[in-house]
């Protein structure tokens, strides 16, 4: 398998037509384009953490200080998360706004990806978190968009699944 | 050294900057001087507040951002001080109050106990440009002054006594206190 680097474009237009300036992310194979593409944006303000639980403190503040702002991370790294985003996000009532690669499911060839594949989407129902799953190039956009408006107006965490559909060419 | 007069010794230089605390003593202790509508506890999500921090400071260069951390906190997120150092907004003063101790879930001892984890040599492998150590008030508030006046990101390790606060609680729910701090910084600093 290959990333796509036609459907990454289309993902980051999506995140800038959302107004997005601001990313929080840690690197994996399906986001590489998606994160070449925010480092080489001169507007983009793209913020590497060392494990995807500070970058849910790192959105609060982002969102604390008026700065629209997304979190890029893998499924792993959502389950890696959960504390800061159950006693931080959803204990004070802090919008986030999660694109996550969902690795592990359906075609998964790597092994090591696929318990986590297989629970993420359980998780997220228990979690009560709102979530999507982007396919579509074409839908995308529109669905970074509204995830975000979501993550907004609810202030509650909102993801949107990035799927091998969107992710693999 | 006491933490609860260690923070009353900085307390009137915290007015103008943004403040994020962790929970428990630390949080008790610098609600109980007063509330200010710069003031955020985190009451959970132990690690994260470093975190905040620097999600505030990124987006708001100028103005200061302080952080009073602990020990048990930081050692849940050690990661953070490498993601200070490696974006080391000159805004941000991390202060982390180290009494060795899990002191709000029992006193149970840290890893930082005796001296056997040093916290401010952690900060400094991790590339904090400006780390500073402090055992004495004195020292403490040498070291805060020096953090607030320079123009980098500031680490300082204060040794203090496991001892806290004899009460809990505080005058709104928590939500309220990130509504209140967004709307301070919507209509106090960015407005």
């Amino acid at each position: 398998m290959t990333v796509s680097l036609d459907n990454s474009k289309a993902v980051y237009q999506g995140i800038k037509d959302a107004g997005i300036k601001f990313i929080t992310a840690l690197p994996e194979t399906w986001l590489v384009y998606l994160l070449q593409l925010a480092d080489e944006d001169p507007e983009m303000c793209l913020i590497e953490v060392a494990k995807e639980e500070e970058a849910v403190g790192i959105a609060a503040g982002a969102y604390f200080a008026g700065e629209p702002n997304i979190l890029l991370m893998q499924n792993h790294g959502f389950l890696a998360a959960i504390n800061g985003i159950v006693s931080l996000a959803m204990l004070y009532r802090v919008p986030l706004c999660m694109l996550i690669a969902h690795r592990g499911h359906m075609g998964e060839p790597y092994p090591w990806h696929t318990q986590g594949g297989i629970v993420t989407e359980p998780v997220l129902r228990a979690l009560n978190i709102p979530f999507d799953y982007a396919r579509d190039p074409q839908k995308v956009g529109k669905q970074i968009r509204e995830a975000h408006t979501y993550s907004l107006s609810s202030l509650s965490p909102v993801a949107l699944m990035l799927s091998r559909d969107l992710m693999e060419d | 050294m006491l933490r609860s007069k260690a923070i009353e010794a900085i307390y009137p230089e915290l007015e103008d900057k943004l403040v994020i605390t962790i929970m428990g003593a630390c949080a008790q202790e610098l609600y109980d001087l007063g509330h200010k509508e710069n003031f955020f506890y985190l009451q959970h999500a132990m690690g994260l507040a470093s975190s905040i921090g620097l999600g505030v400071a990124l987006n708001l260069p100028h103005k200061k951002v302080v952080v009073l951390d602990g020990d048990g906190s930081v050692l849940m997120n050690l990661g953070t001080l490498t993601t200070l150092a490696r974006y080391r907004p000159n805004n941000l003063t991390h202060i982390i109050f180290d009494n060795g101790s899990l002191l709000s879930t029992g006193g149970f001892t840290s890893h930082t106990t005796s001296g056997i984890t040093d916290l401010a040599a952690i900060a400094k492998g991790a590339g904090v440009p400006n780390v500073a150590k402090a055992t004495t008030p004195m020292e403490f508030i040498e070291a805060v002054a020096d953090a607030f006046e320079g123009n980098e990101l500031s680490v300082i390790v204060a040794k203090v006594e496991a001892v806290g606060p004899d009460h809990f609680g505080m005058d709104f729910k928590l939500p309220e206190n990130a509504f209140r701090f967004e709307r301070y910084i919507r209509e106090y600093v960015t407005g």
